[in-house]
């Protein structure tokens, strides 16, 4: 479509994003403000993830995007369609053949190569918020490396809870420096994003702020001495793949209270499927007793 | 003369001025460890703006601080980075505000807010945090039991008593009051002193405390400073001041409030 | 026993000057001067209002003075107390001077023996030393048992009188002021703290007082000094 510039945003817009970009990069963990534009979609629809992509895609990439782990729902359907209308890119929902994944809340099940650039949606990039509401303040916590208060934040959780109640949006420490907030992922997934070989971008488009880890970066999970930081475990496999190594969602199947385990990354999932996994509440699968099985 | 000590914090020539109006001028003294010191006068006499000078809450726009990091090695505030500031106003120092909330996180419990300073000095064990935190809640006569327990569901003497364990867990050098003891009822208020007494003896404590209330400074320091439009109008023992004042003004002051 | 110079007062003088009265001066005492020497008593006389009370508060520090000085023995050297600093003269009143005042300057919540305890705590004693010292001097001033854990805010007079007494002789005080410290007591208490008074003049330490019972005075009195020799000649002149 010659009515739109490549990719949607003009070439400037594009040039001041990749500055932010770079600098994020350079500075690992470091949440670089950015001049956020107006996009065609509502914001908390990922519009900072848009404008990181906009500005990262090239006529040769291979765009997948992904919404809490699916390729089909709405927000991943619309911000694809979106970009093979205005940049003309290949799109996939295949983990392997994308150059490009912007993920809102989800870390794909397959592991991401060098060739790779995996684009989060952040809703609200500063993790020291909930303590902390005066932006100032929070910038001057950052500049000092004073992360106490976030800590403060998981002490209330075990004060409350007994353990760190904390299951997504978890914070992070990048690099040895910089607290961050790894967006409203599953804990399940924090220990991807360690040593992690593609490079990941952060945008949040109504805060303005875009950061970075940039591949092979070291980036810890915080948490206690006697209340170690653990991704979450499932007690079952998936109802339709038998995996017992995927984040799983919970479905409700009817009104009874029926309801299955499923892994959450769709294309995973298939992928298994096609493998010749099956899982035990699979229509492929021998019908024993499903009523019995969780 | 006597046992030669070395100040714990000089403050030398301050001056601060709103447009004209001098909140401080020209104020000189020095303070040395384990002494406290109060600060009288009525209400925009400067005593709280002088406070928040002595503490880097505020730059001067004349005159300096020096602190003691360590015994004789005096170090002007100015001079300091934001983060040594910091880090010192966190583990060094106290400061215990009129109003609780302005001095406590109201969304945490009581041993989050005693243990925030324990985890930014990188104490990252939960059980030691919560243990010390119930060590200090005994310490200032609150139930150990409430320690998950919100200061929101607390008294305002409690508040005002956990503000100050908050502030001491890290056993600072020196604590800034300003007017802790303000807005309680005289009966919580007489606790609370007893109890801020006893910490500072217990802990050898320097204090600086802002009050209007000559008792307080009576039972608590022993030396004051009388402020009047910006100036230290007399300064010395504070028995001496109270019991034989000199300037017009604290005469005034110690006459016009039923026996100190 | 030793008779060295413990204090030298000389050309004390004081007036008060008030400021909301249109700075009228009221001149209450000058050219004061005595000495006091280790194991003696000296008494000042004279009628109320002569200016004894104010005399005692300016060795103290606790007034200030308009002239003259005030040496005292502290830790083998004479010190100039009217110019001392605010630190110099804690220092002093902590471990030289000591001052049994008319009455007991209660601490809320605090029990009276630990009221006794604490200026031989300051002093240096262990806390049990110090609890020990001071229970046996509330035992001698026939403070009844029961009373020792409690504050004394609800005790009778003459009962936080006897607090105020053991306190004061509960440190290791070379020097000590008596204000009238036997105005509320009895006979029997009264015979106490002269009992105390002449012990520790006996180690050597020399009293300041006043003392308007003629008995008490006459029995622990080494030289009176009369005061009235100190009244100042014409209001507005210099001394």
């Amino acid at each position: 479509m010659s009515a739109y510039n490549f990719a949607y945003l003009d070439e400037q817009t594009k040039r001041m994003i990749r500055r932010a970009i770079l600098k994020a990069i350079a500075v690992p963990g470091y949440q670089v403000p950015f001049a956020s534009r107006e996009m065609p979609m509502p914001y908390g629809w990922g519009t900072g993830g848009v404008q990181v992509t906009a500005s990262i895609l090239g006529p040769d990439d291979v765009l997948k995007v992904i919404d809490q782990g699916a390729d089909d729902t709405t927000n991943a359907v619309s911000i694809r369609a979106f970009f093979a209308k205005t940049a003309g890119v290949k799109t996939t929902t295949a983990t392997t053949e994308a150059t490009v994944i912007q993920t809102r809340h989800r870390f794909p099940e397959t592991n991401l190569g060098a060739h790779q650039v995996l684009v989060y949606q952040v809703p609200i990039p500063e993790p020291l918020r909930f303590l902390e509401p005066r932006e100032t303040e929070t910038r001057t916590l950052h500049a000092l490396a004073e992360y106490g208060l976030m800590h403060v934040k998981l002490y209330e959780d075990i004060a409350r809870h007994g353990h760190i109640a904390t299951t997504y949006a978890y914070p992070v420490s990048v690099n040895g420096r910089y607290v961050m907030d790894p967006s409203p992922i599953p804990k399940y997934d924090n220990p991807r994003l360690d040593d992690c070989e593609a490079l990941q971008l952060f945008g949040a488009g109504r805060e303005k702020r875009i950061y970075a880890i940039p591949p092979h970066t070291k980036v810890v999970s915080l948490d206690f001495e006697d209340h170690p930081f653990e991704p979450t475990k499932f007690e079952h496999p998936c109802a339709l793949c038998g995996s017992t190594m995927s984040y799983l969602d919970e479905v409700v199947t009817d009104d009874a209270g029926g309801r299955m385990f499923v892994c959450s990354d769709t294309d995973y999932c298939e992928t298994r499927q096609r493998e010749g996994h099956i899982g035990h509440l699979n229509a492929a699968a021998p019908q024993t007793c499903p009523e019995a099985a969780e | 003369m006597n046992t030669p000590t070395t100040p714990l914090l000089k403050a030398s020539g301050l001056c601060k001025f709103y447009g004209n109006r001098a909140a401080c001028r020209d104020i000189s003294f020095e303070l040395e460890p384990g002494e406290v010191l109060a600060i009288v006068g009525e209400s925009g006499s400067g005593k709280s703006t002088l406070l928040n000078l002595l503490s880097g809450r505020l730059a001067p726009d004349s005159g300096r601080v020096d602190y003691a990091l360590a015994p004789g090695q005096m170090r002007d505030l100015a001079t300091m980075s934001e983060a040594e500031r910091r880090l010192l106003a966190r583990t060094d120092w106290g400061f215990v505000h009129q109003d609780a909330r302005e001095g406590l996180r109201m969304n945490v419990s009581a041993g989050g807010n005693i243990g925030e300073r324990l985890m930014g000095i990188g104490n990252r064990h939960f059980g030691n945090i919560r243990e010390t935190a119930q060590v200090w809640l005994s310490r200032v006569e609150i139930d150990p039991a409430r320690v998950d327990e919100r200061p929101t569901a607390f008294s305002g003497g409690m508040r005002q008593r956990l503000q100050i364990a908050r502030n001491l867990v890290t056993n600072p050098r020196l604590v800034f009051m300003d007017e802790p003891t303000g807005g309680l009822d005289v009966s919580v208020q007489a606790r609370l002193l007893d109890m801020i007494r006893a910490l500072v003896a217990e802990m050898g404590l320097a204090v600086v405390l802002v009050t209007h209330d000559l008792a307080v400074a009576r039972l608590l320091s022993q030396r004051i400073l009388v402020m009047k439009q910006g100036e230290v109008i007399e300064s010395g023992l504070t028995d001496r001041v109270l019991d034989d004042p000199q300037a017009p003004y604290t005469q005034l002051l110690v006459s016009s409030v039923l026996a100190a | 026993m030793t008779h060295e110079t413990l204090l030298i007062v000389a050309g004390l003088e004081k007036h008060f000057t008030l400021h909301l009265h249109g700075a009228k001066r009221l001149p209450v005492v000058e050219n004061v001067g005595f000495t006091l020497h280790a194991g003696e008593c000296v008494v000042l006389g004279g009628p109320s209002g002569a200016g004894k009370s104010s005399i005692l508060k300016m060795v103290y520090g606790n007034y200030l003075t308009n002239g003259g000085s005030v040496l005292i023995r502290h830790k083998g050297e004479m010190i100039e107390l009217t110019d001392a600093s605010p630190r110099a003269v804690l220092e002093v009143r902590r471990e030289t001077l000591g001052y049994v005042s008319q009455f007991l300057r209660v601490i809320p919540r605090v029990s009276a023996l630990d009221i006794v305890a604490e200026p031989a705590r300051s002093a240096g004693l262990t806390m049990e030393a110090a609890r020990a010292r001071a229970a046996s001097l509330l035992a001698r001033l026939n403070l009844p048992e029961r009373l020792w854990g409690l504050p004394p805010a609800t005790f009778s007079g003459g009962e936080q009188q006897r607090v105020n007494i053991a306190r004061g002789f509960a440190g290791e005080h070379a020097v000590m002021i008596l204000d009238e410290p036997t105005a509320s007591l009895d006979a029997t208490n009264r015979a106490a703290v002269v009992k105390l008074i002449e012990e520790k003049k006996a180690q050597g330490c020399g009293f300041l007082g006043i003392f308007h019972d003629e008995d008490v005075r006459s029995l622990v009195a080494d030289r009176i000094v009369d005061v009235t020799g100190f009244k100042p000649s014409v209001q507005g002149e210099a001394a």
